[in-house]
C-alpha cells in the first residue's frame, strides 16, 4: 500500500514542479475563470433572474471547463520525448501512475476553486461566508469525481489527433450526475437551507466518486497499454 | 537472465511490403537467450522489426504469441528508446532524481548515483541545466544517464548512437564494454553495422520480423559482419 502510493506522490510531485515551472495550464485556466466569471457578471441582467437562482450553475460551469484544462495537460506532458514510454517500461504500477495523475490534477483544480470561489464571491455578491464549510465540503466530493474520471479519460484520448476536442466531447455526459448534484446541493447552501436537505445529492456525489475513483482505477491499466 | 521464446507480432495496417492480410510482421518466431556477460547486436534496415523486439522485452508491447522474459522483471532493464523520456523543464538533475525514486533507488544514494552516472557520462557539468536546453548530443547522454540511474542488469538499447558525437560515441562505447564485463547483458537494435558489432559477443540480422541469421560474432570484424550482412538482407532489403 506505501509503495504504490509513494510512488504516485512521485509522479504527482514531478507533474506539480513541471507546471510549477512553466505555469501555462495554470495560468490559462485562472485567466478563463476570471474571464467567464466577469462575462457571466455583465452579460446577464441582474432584474430578469435572480443572481442566487443563477450563481451555483454559473459557478460549476466555470470549474468544470477551467478543470478540464488542467486535465487536458495530465498526459500531454508525458508526450514530451516521449516520457510516458518510460514511464511504462519502469517497474512504476499503472495504478500509481493513475494515482500520481488524479492527485497532482486534484491539486491543480484545487488551486483554480481556491481562486475562482473569492472571484465568484466578489462578483455575484452571494452570501457564501455563512455555508463557507459545507460549500467547501461539496465542491471537494464533486471535484473528486469529476477529476477521476476526468484523468482517465484524458490518457484515453492522448493518443489521438484533436485529444483536446475529444475529451470534452467524450467527459461531459459522465460529469452530469456530480455536476447536477454539486449545482443542487451549492443552491440549496446558497438560499440558506439546511445541508440535511440535500442528503440524497451528497449521497449521489460520495456514490458517485466511490465508483468511479474504483472503476477508473481499475481500467486506467487498459488505456495505457500500447 | 534474458529469455525470447518464439517472439511473434505484427500490426495492424499494412499492405506493402511485409504486409500479411492487412497486417505488418513485426516480429516472426524470435528465439534467443542470453546470459551474462553477453551482448547481442541486431542488425536491420529500417522497419524489420528491432524495435518492436526491444519493446516486447522491455514489456511495452505484449506479443501476439511467444514470451519474452526478463530476469528481475521491469526494474532490471535498463531502457533506451528513441526520445530521451527526459521531462525538458526539469534539470537534467531533477530528472535523474525522478528516474531513481521510480527504479525504487533508495533514498539516501539517489543523489551520489546521479553524480556519478553524469560524471561518467561527461554531463556533470550541465547538471543544472534543463533539459530542453541541452544540445542533441548532451540530450542523448542525459537519456544514457537515466537509463543507467538503477544500475539495471539487463539494457536494452535502440539506436543509442543517434546524436552522439565521435567522442561521445566512443566514451558510450568504452561504457558499455565496461556493462558487459561487470556481467551486464545488452542488446543493442541499430541499422547500422558499423555500431557496436565490437562490442557484441552475438549477432543476429533480422529482416522482416524474422532472425535470417544469429551466431555468435567469435573473431568477426565489422567489414567480414558488414558484408554478411549486405549478403543476408540481399536484394529482399528489409
Amino acid at each position: 500500500m506505501g509503495d504504490w502510493l509513494s510512488q504516485a506522490w512521485t509522479v504527482a510531485r514531478k507533474d506539480l514542479l513541471l507546471e510549477f515551472r512553466t505555469r501555462t495550464a495554470i495560468v490559462s485556466a485562472l485567466v478563463f475563470t476570471a474571464l467567464v466569471l466577469t462575462l457571466f457578471n455583465f452579460g446577464r441582467d441582474p432584474t430578469a433572474v435572480p443572481t442566487i437562482d443563477l450563481a451555483p450553475t454559473i459557478l460549476w460551469v466555470t470549474f468544470t471547463f477551467a478543470a478540464m484544462l488542467a486535465m487536458n495537460r495530465a498526459f500531454q506532458l508525458e508526450l514530451e520525448n516521449d516520457a510516458l514510454e518510460g514511464l511504462l517500461a519502469s517497474p512504476l504500477s499503472r495504478t500509481s501512475l493513475y494515482w500520481g495523475k488524479l492527485l497532482a490534477n486534484l491539486v491543480f483544480v484545487a488551486v483554480v476553486e481556491v481562486v475562482g470561489l473569492p472571484l465568484f464571491v466578489l462578483f455575484f455578491d452571494v452570501p457564501v461566508a455563512p455555508v463557507l464549510g459545507p460549500l467547501i465540503a461539496v465542491i471537494a466530493l464533486a471535484t473528486v469525481g469529476f477529476v477521476a474520471v476526468g484523468t482517465l479519460f484524458s490518457a484515453l484520448v492522448i493518443r489521438t489527433r484533436f485529444a483536446e476536442l475529444l475529451l470534452v466531447v467524450l467527459l461531459l455526459p459522465f460529469l452530469l450526475p456530480p455536476l447536477i448534484g454539486a449545482v443542487q446541493v451549492t443552491a440549496r447552501l446558497l438560499g440558506g437551507r439546511p445541508l440535511s436537505e440535500s442528503a440524497g445529492w451528497l449521497r449521489l456525489l460520495a456514490a458517485y466518486d466511490i465508483a468511479f475513483v474504483t472503476l477508473a482505477t481499475l481500467l486506467f491499466p487498459f488505456t495505457v497499454e500500447e | 537472465m534474458l529469455s525470447a521464446e518464439a517472439l511473434r507480432h505484427a500490426f495492424a495496417g499494412g499492405r506493402g511490403e511485409g504486409g500479411s492480410g492487412g497486417r505488418v510482421v513485426a516480429l516472426d518466431d524470435v528465439t534467443f537467450t542470453l546470459d551474462a556477460g553477453q551482448t547481442l547486436a541486431v542488425f536491420g534496415p529500417n522497419g524489420a522489426g528491432k524495435t518492436t523486439l526491444l519493446k516486447v522485452l522491455a514489456g511495452l508491447i505484449r506479443p501476439d504469441a511467444g514470451r519474452a522474459t526478463v530476469a528481475g522483471g521491469r526494474g532490471a532493464i535498463g531502457w533506451i528508446g528513441h526520445q530521451s523520456h527526459l521531462y525538458g523543464h526539469l534539470t537534467v538533475r531533477e530528472n535523474l532524481l525522478f528516474w531513481a525514486a521510480l527504479y525504487r533507488v533508495p533514498a539516501a544514494t539517489r543523489a551520489r548515483r546521479a553524480d556519478a552516472v553524469m560524471r561518467r557520462l561527461g554531463i556533470a557539468e550541465h547538471a543544472e541545466r534543463a533539459v530542453c536546453a541541452l544540445s542533441r548530443g548532451l540530450a542523448q547522454r542525459a537519456a544514457i544517464a537515466r537509463a543507467l540511474i538503477h544500475e539495471p542488469r539487463v539494457l536494452l538499447l535502440d539506436e543509442p548512437f543517434t546524436g552522439l558525437d565521435l567522442a561521445a560515441a566512443a566514451g558510450f562505447r568504452t561504457l558499455l564494454a565496461q556493462l558487459r564485463g561487470a556481467g551486464r547483458v545488452v542488446v543493442l537494435a541499430t541499422h547500422n553495422v558499423d555500431e557496436g558489432v565490437e562490442l557484441a559477443t552475438d549477432v543476429a540480422f533480422q529482416r522482416r520480423g524474422r532472425f535470417v541469421h544469429f551466431a555468435p560474432r567469435g573473431g568477426r570484424g565489422p567489414a567480414q559482419i558488414a558484408d554478411e550482412y549486405r549478403r543476408a538482407l540481399g536484394a529482399g532489403g528489409g
